[in-house]
C-alpha cells in the first residue's frame, strides 16, 4: 500500500507563503531611536500630541524589562526589526486602484471576493500601511465610520485623542510601549447610538517584508444599543529572519451594545506575535471574542474583558493549534468590576510534532462585583508524545457572593477512539483528523465560514503524513 | 464457492507480554451463527479485539484467515473493508462527530463509493426505524451521552449500514432490557444470510433465545475446550462456570 511520507518538516501553507518582491516607498532603519520614531511621525504628518505620545512611549519602552515569564523571547532582537515600512502604494477605495502585486496577494487570500459576498466593509493593510479601505454606503449614511487609523487621526482627531491607548496604556507592558512608539496602520470603527451593523466588517493585516514589525492599532467604539461584528485576519509568508507583530486592539462597548470580535491569525512560523487586546464593557453590554491562533513561532495573546457596568457580559471562544517549533501561550483575562456581570470562557488547544500550547488565563472578581457568574472551560489535546500542553488558570475572587464554574482537561488523543473509528473502515489519518475536527467543532461553528473551512483544511494538512 | 469464512489455527495472543489466548482454533462457515461463551477473564474480549486488529494485542503464534486471506498483519481499517465488524462492549464516545457524518464516512470507506447525502440520509432513516431509534440520533454526537442500551443499538445500526460478512458481537446483550434485546436480535438476524456470519461473544445466554446458533463453544483460559449445540448453553446455565471449569479445564 502506498504510504505518505512519515513526517512533514514544514507544511505547504499554500497562498500564505507567497512572497511578493519587496518594494517600498519608505523604510525606517533597523532598531529603535527617538530619531526613527520622529521620522515615522513626520512621514505620517501627525499632530504634535501624537509625536510626543510616541516619544514618551519610547522612553517607557526603554525603561521596561522584557517579560521573563511565558515563552522565551531572548531570540527576538528589536535592533534587527524594521519598525516601519511604507509600501509603494497610496491608500485606495477601489481594488482597481491598488497596485497589481498587492491586489493579487489579497485576491489569493480571498478578501475582495469576501467583500462582494459577505462583508459590509473591508480594510487591507500591507506591511505598515493600509492600502485599501471601503465601506458600504448605507452604513455611511447611518453614521458608521470605518477607516484606517491615520485618516481617523486627522478626521476624527478628538475621538482618537480621547480613547487612543487609554485602555492599553504604554505602561501596560514593554510591547505595549513599543506599540505606542511605532504604531502604524490599523482600523478605526465608530458605530453611533442605536445602529445595528448586521453584516461584518473585516480588516486584513498582511506582513510581506522580511525582518519587519507590524504594529497596527485597532480602535473600535460601539455606542449605546448598537451592534457590530468585526473580523480581523492576519498572515505573512515565511522568512528565515524573525518578524514581530505587536498590534494593539482597544474596544469600547457602551451600554446595551454588543460587539463580536473574531480573529484568525495564521502568521508564518518566524513570527513573534505579541499582541495586546482589551475591551471595556458598560452596563448590559456584551463583548464576544472569537480567537483562532494557528501560526507564529511564539504567541503571547490574552484578550482582556473589563466588565465595568452592571450586567455586562463577556464570552471568549478560543482555539490554539501549536505544531513543530511553535510555542503558543494564549488565553484570556476577565475582570468582573461590577455586580451581576457574567463571563464564559471556552478555550481549546491542540499540540502536535513537539508544539507547545499553553493556556494562561485570569479571572478576577472585584469586592463590589457581587452576584456575578463565570464559567471557565479549557481543554487541551496532544496528538503525540513529543508535544506539550499546560493550563494556568488564575482565579482571584474578592467577594463570595458569586457563582464560578471551572473545568480544565488535558489529554492525549485516545488510541481506543482511533481504533474504534478504524474498525469501521476509516484510515488512521482520517480517524485522527475526525477526532480533532470533532474536538474543535464547538469553536469551528463560531468562526466566520471561510475561516472554519480554513481551520478544517489546516487540521487535514497537519494530520496528513503524521503516521508512520 | 468456498464455504469457509473464518479459519483460526493455534492462535496465541499476548497483551503486555502476558499470554491470554493460548492456542485457539475456530472455524466459521458462511451463513453460520456461532456463540462463544466463557467466564470473565477467559479471553473472550481478547479474541474479539484480536480479530478486529487492535494494535495492543500481539499475535505470537497461529494464523487467522478471513475469506481465504491471511489477515494476521492487517490493520483494523483494512479488515473492516474486507468485511469484519466488531460491535464493541464499550463503544467510544466521539464528541463533535455526528452519527450521520461518521457513518457516511465509514460507508464511503468500506464500499469505496461516495455516499450521496440525500440517499444516505434515506438509508440511515430506514435502518434506524427498524431498530426503533429516534431520528434525532442521526444528528447527535457519536455515543456521547447515550445510555448503555442506546450505545448497543447504535452498534447494531452501524452493522446494518456497513453490512459486514462477519459480525462479531462482544457482550452486546449486556446491560440491555428485554425489549432492547429483542430489537437487537432482530437486527442481527436481518443481516445474517447465506453468505454472512455472526460470532456472538457472551458471558450469559440472553441472546440465545432469539438467535438460533449453529454452534456453541466454551472458552476457558484462552482455549476453546468444548464445542456443541444448544445443550451446552443449558449446561452452563444450570451448573455455572465453576462446575464447567472442573469438567472441561483438563482438556
Amino acid at each position: 500500500m502506498e504510504r505518505k511520507k512519515t513526517y512533514i518538516e514544514d507544511i505547504d501553507r499554500g497562498i500564505y507563503d507567497i512572497k511578493n518582491e519587496f518594494t517600498y516607498k519608505y523604510k525606517a532603519d533597523k532598531g529603535l531611536t527617538p530619531e526613527i520614531v520622529k521620522e515615522i511621525s513626520k512621514e505620517k504628518n501627525e499632530p504634535k500630541w501624537m509625536t510626543d505620545f510616541r516619544l514618551k512611549s519610547l522612553e517607557i519602552y526603554n525603561s521596561m524589562p522584557i517579560p521573563t515569564w511565558g515563552p522565551d523571547l531572548s531570540d527576538l532582537n528589536i535592533e534587527d526589526i524594521v519598525t516601519y515600512i511604507r509600501p509603494d502604494a497610496e491608500m485606495k477605495h477601489s481594488w482597481d486602484d491598488v497596485p497589481e502585486e498587492i491586489k493579487k496577494t489579497f485576491e489569493l487570500l480571498g478578501l475582495p471576493q469576501a467583500e462582494r459576498e459577505s462583508l459590509a466593509g473591508v480594510g487591507a493593510q500591507y506591511d505598515s500601511e493600509v492600502v485599501y479601505h471601503n465601506i458600504r454606503k448605507e452604513l455611511v449614511d447611518q453614521g458608521v465610520v470605518y477607516m484606517d487609523m491615520e485618516t481617523a487621526l486627522i478626521e476624527y482627531e478628538d475621538i482618537v485623542r480621547e480613547y487612543f491607548m487609554t485602555l492599553v496604556p504604554p505602561t501596560a507592558h514593554k510591547f505595549a510601549a513599543l506599540h505606542g512608539a511605532v504604531w502604524s496602520g490599523g482600523s478605526f470603527v465608530y458605530v453611533p447610538e442605536g445602529v445595528d451593523v448586521d453584516i461584518p466588517l473585516q480588516s486584513y493585516f498582511r506582513l510581506n517584508a522580511p525582518g519587519a514589525g507590524q504594529f497596527e492599532h485597532t480602535l473600535i467604539i460601539v455606542e449605546k444599543g448598537s451592534r457590530l461584528h468585526f473580523i480581523e485576519g492576519c498572515s505573512a509568508p515565511k522568512y528565515k529572519v524573525n518578524n514581530l507583530h505587536a498590534g494593539c486592539v482597544e474596544l469600547f462597548v457602551k451600554e446595551n451594545a454588543t460587539l463580536r470580535y473574531s480573529t484568525i491569525e495564521n502568521w508564518s512560523k518566524n513570527m513573534y506575535n505579541l499582541n495586546t487586546k482589551r475591551a471595556v464593557v458598560d452596563k448590559n453590554g456584551t463583548i464576544e471574542w472569537v480567537s483562532g491562533s494557528f501560526g507564529s513561532k511564539v504567541s503571547m495573546l490574552y484578550p482582556m474583558s473589563i466588565l465595568k457596568g452592571e450586567g455586562a457580559r463577556s464570552e471568549f471562544t478560543g482555539i490554539t493549534f501549536a505544531s513543530q517549533g511553535q510555542h503558543l501561550d494564549t488565553g484570556t483575562k476577565v475582570v468582573h468590576a461590577a455586580p451581576y456581570t457574567t463571563s464564559t470562557v471556552n478555550s481549546k488547544s491542540i499540540s502536535k510534532d513537539g508544539g507547545y500550547a499553553f493556556y494562561r488565563g485570569l479571572l478576577k472578581v472585584a469586592p463590589n462585583a457581587y452576584g456575578c457568574k463565570s464559567t471557565v472551560s479549557c481543554e487541551s489535546l496532544m496528538l503525540d508524545n513529543k508535544s506539550k500542553s499546560d493550563t494556568l488558570p488564575i482565579i482571584e475572587l474578592n467577594n463570595d457572593n458569586i457563582d464560578i464554574g471551572h473545568e480544565a482537561k488535558i489529554g492525549r488523543i485516545s488510541d481506543e477512539a482511533i481504533f474504534y473509528l478504524m474498525s469501521r473502515g476509516i484510515s488512521e489519518e482520517e480517524a485522527k483528523a475526525m477526532i480533532v475536527r470533532g474536538f474543535v467543532e464547538p469553536i469551528t461553528k463560531e468562526l466566520p465560514l471561510e475561516y472554519a473551512v480554513e481551520l478544517n483544511n489546516l487540521i487535514n494538512i497537519e494530520l496528513e503524513g503524521t503516521i508512520g | 464457492m468456498a464455504r469457509e469464512l473464518l479459519n483460526i489455527k493455534g492462535l496465541k495472543v499476548n497483551i503486555d507480554d502476558k499470554e491470554i489466548l493460548k492456542g485457539l482454533d475456530l472455524n466459521i462457515n458462511k451463513g453460520e451463527i456461532h456463540i462463544i461463551m466463557g467466564p470473565n477473564g477467559s479471553g473472550k474480549s481478547t479474541l474479539a479485539y484480536t480479530l478486529m486488529g487492535h494494535p495492543k494485542y500481539e499475535i505470537t503464534d497461529g494464523t487467522i484467515e478471513f475469506d481465504g486471506e491471511l489477515i494476521n498483519e492487517m490493520k483494523a481499517d483494512e479488515r473492516a473493508k474486507k468485511g469484519i465488524f466488531l460491535s464493541f462492549q464499550y463503544p467510544e464516545e466521539i464528541p463533535g462527530v455526528t452519527v450521520e457524518d461518521f457513518l457516511r464516512t465509514a460507508k464511503t470507506s468500506v464500499t469505496g463509493k461516495m455516499q450521496g447525502i440525500m440517499a444516505f440520509k434515506k438509508l440511515l432513516k430506514e435502518k434506524m426505524d427498524l431498530l426503533e431509534m429516534k431520528e434525532e440520533y442521526a444528528s447527535r454526537y457519536l455515543n456521547l451521552g447515550f445510555s448503555g442500551g442506546e450505545k448497543k443499538k447504535n452498534e447494531i445500526l452501524q452493522m446494518s449500514i456497513l453490512e459486514p460478512k462477519l459480525a462479531i458481537l462482544d457482550e452486546t446483550d449486556s446491560g440491555l432490557d428485554v425489549d432492547a434485546i429483542r430489537i437487537v436480535a432482530e437486527g442481527v438476524k436481518r443481516i445474517k444470510d447465506e453468505s454472512r456470519s455472526i460470532l456472538v461473544i457472551t458471558h450469559y445466554n440472553k441472546l440465545l433465545d432469539y438467535l438460533e446458533p449453529d454452534y456453541i463453544h466454551i472458552l476457558l483460559d484462552g482455549k476453546i475446550v468444548k464445542t456443541g449445540g444448544m445443550e451446552l448453553a443449558k449446561e452452563i446455565d444450570e451448573e455455572g462456570y465453576e462446575n464447567i471449569k472442573l469438567r472441561y479445564s483438563h482438556i
